[in-house]
């Protein structure tokens, strides 16, 4: 029961990442080329509608569905990690067109091929695991 | 037009905006978080990796929901095209078709040619045996892999959910998923595809 309320959000998910096109490798050289809003305007509405669900939610001290009050963890303060990390994945991002989710919802329209791109990342996930305590964060 | 037509249409950014902050509000509320790479990890440690890597000996079932969320995502996938799916092909910017043609991509213009998810003629199994294949899959996904676990975020865990809390290493990360964007796109691209 739990896991299946999990299952209805991805699936909400992967219903959203197709009818907003964020799947789309065009859409992503697009954005990266600075020549069409679409991108932007998705990530600018979730962040800002987000930013005021995080406050509203902090104010409020609501309840999760376990009865628990809702709280936020920071991200840690990793600065290196973030910067060399996250130009790494944005090489990887515009190369192949495609984050992590949507990744998973390409496989569901029967593009088996990216199975290759997933394969790799979990190969990179590993190399990461691996270096991970020889690596500057 | 009945509903099937409405959303068969492609949604208007505000909307998916909207739908992501509510997907990212949903997975609070059942008390877990937005961060779609983490399941990289989860996925690591559920072939074995925790025996010769110690970062993957954890209990992937601390993260059992983020694999069945994945899984969902897959078939969200399958319902989103099967049900909604859009009679014309995604329509990228006039300025867009031209850079990539320009490239020697080929920019589907019929939904026969193509959805304009993937583009079919340099990302297929065939392309694999090539230096260029072997760049833009293998070597695209490596970095994805890489940079979203080194970074602790993908565009989920960071970009949107980082970002709407306020959280600084987001925004350095999001930084960098810029400037790698770019120097693939301008730099890494036309030297792959030229």
């Amino acid at each position: 029961m739990r896991l299946l309320k999990f299952l209805m959000v991805g699936i909400l998910f992967g219903i959203v990442m197709t009818k907003s096109e964020a799947v789309s490798w065009f859409r992503i050289q697009e954005m990266f080329r600075f020549q069409a809003f679409h991108m932007y305007g998705i990530i600018g509405v979730a962040v800002v509608t987000g930013a005021v669900m995080h406050f509203m939610m902090k104010k409020g001290q609501f309840k999760n569905n376990n009865g628990e009050v809702i709280r936020f963890a920071d991200k840690p303060k990793t600065y290196i990690a973030s910067i060399i990390g996250g130009t790494s994945f944005g090489l990887g991002w515009a190369l192949t067109g495609a984050c992590p989710g949507p990744l998973y919802t390409l496989l569901g329209h029967g593009y088996w091929i990216v199975l290759v791109v997933i394969g790799s990342a979990l190969l990179g996930a590993m190399v990461y695991g691996g270096l991970r305590s020889r690596l500057p964060h | 037009m009945n509903i099937i037509e409405f959303l068969s249409q492609p949604w208007h950014w505000s909307i998916s905006g909207l739908m992501i902050s509510f997907v990212m509000f949903l997975l609070i509320y059942l008390g877990q978080r937005f961060g779609v790479s983490s399941s990289y990890d989860a996925l690591c440690t559920m072939g074995g990796a925790g025996k010769f890597i110690d970062y993957f000996n954890v209990d992937w079932k601390k993260r059992d929901w983020l694999l069945v969320f994945g899984l969902g995502a897959i078939i969200g996938g399958g319902i989103g095209i099967s049900f909604f799916g859009s009679p014309l092909p995604v329509q990228v910017s006039e300025a867009t078709v031209t850079d990539l043609q320009n490239l020697g991509v080929m920019v589907p213009t019929t939904i026969e040619e193509g959805r304009g998810f993937i583009p079919h003629d340099i990302m297929n199994f065939e392309a694999l045996a090539s230096l260029q294949g072997i760049l833009l899959m293998v070597v695209g996904g490596f970095f994805i892999g890489f940079g979203t676990r080194y970074a602790g975020g993908c565009t989920s865990g960071h970009a949107i959910t980082g970002l709407s809390n306020l959280q600084l290493p987001s925004l350095v990360a999001v930084i960098g998923f810029f400037i790698g964007g770019l120097i693939s796109t301008f730099v890494l691209l036309p030297m792959i595809l030229g």
